[in-house]
């Protein structure tokens, strides 16, 4: 799906089956994606209400809050429906939206039938976690640190039993 | 856990910043690294012994020569943590788009 990483770090890769078209595909995981994206991972101040995927290239990923405020999570870097997709993860180690920071999620739909869609996703450039995390230094002691969001996603994984 | 956060504790040095930066792209030998910066060969052997140490580097020898790369275990809690995340995120797409084709 892509180039062959550079570093030791390898790439998130996931493959799931839908019985549908992939031009439907592309549209739910899309348009769609307020049905299906996780709520508990709102990285706001209060609860998720909407996710948001603007449909086109350069279009803003992001995320309504009931509080009324938003809050990104990236961008759409390929916009080629209904094959397929590149977003742009803006989230960093810290768990906050940075516009200077990206990782690549890229998503194809290949379709197998009439009625069956192949779905793959790639999140790629995971080492760069690892370069920014650096800034996290001064804070890995203080509360909601580095320390603390590590147990925090020690607490969700575990939570989630096995989802594959 | 624990071995991540030492990590990028260790990346707190603005060298050794440099060197993972650089290794961050491909792998490279002690004499390629060194090259680079403004620092003596013998320094950059002892900030990859602090960065190997943290579990951010790892080598491996070519021949004679000693090859530096990142140690994926520097990042794996984030790693781990979109593993898991991506794995619920696609199931809950999947059930989505099933349901589309239903209507």
């Amino acid at each position: 799906m892509s180039a062959v990483p550079t570093s030791g770090i390898q790439p998130v890769r996931k493959s799931v089956i839908v019985s549908t078209s992939a031009e439907r595909a592309f549209r739910v995981f899309t348009e769609g994606i307020d049905r299906w994206w996780p709520r508990q991972h709102s990285i706001g101040s209060s609860p998720l209400k909407r996710a948001v995927l603007e449909p086109r290239s350069g279009g803003r990923w992001y995320a309504m809050l009931e509080d009324g405020t938003e809050c990104d999570t990236g961008k759409v870097l390929t916009w080629d429906p209904p094959r397929r997709l590149v977003l742009g993860w803006q989230i960093n180690a810290k768990w906050k939206f940075d516009p200077d920071f990206l990782t690549e999620v890229e998503v194809t739909f290949t379709p197998e039938g009439p009625r069956r869609t192949r779905v793959e996703l790639e999140h790629r450039n995971l080492e760069r976690f690892g370069v920014e995390a650096v800034e996290l230094r001064k804070s890995i002691d203080s509360p909601g640190g580095w320390g603390a969001i590590l147990e925090a996603f020690a607490t969700v994984a575990a939570s989630e039993g096995e989802a594959r | 856990m624990a071995n991540a956060v030492q990590g990028f504790a260790a990346l707190g040095d603005p060298t050794r910043r440099v060197i993972f930066e650089r290794l961050s792209r491909r792998p490279m030998s002690v004499g390629r690294l060194a090259s680079g910066l403004a620092v003596t060969r013998p320094a950059v052997s002892q900030h990859l012994k602090v960065l190997r140490e943290a579990g951010l580097v790892a080598e491996r020898t070519e021949g004679t020569r000693h090859v530096y790369r990142l140690d994926p275990r520097g990042v794996q809690a984030m790693q781990a943590y979109l593993d898991r995340f991506w794995s619920r995120a696609l199931s809950a797409f999947a059930a989505a788009a099933n349901e589309e084709n239903e209507q």
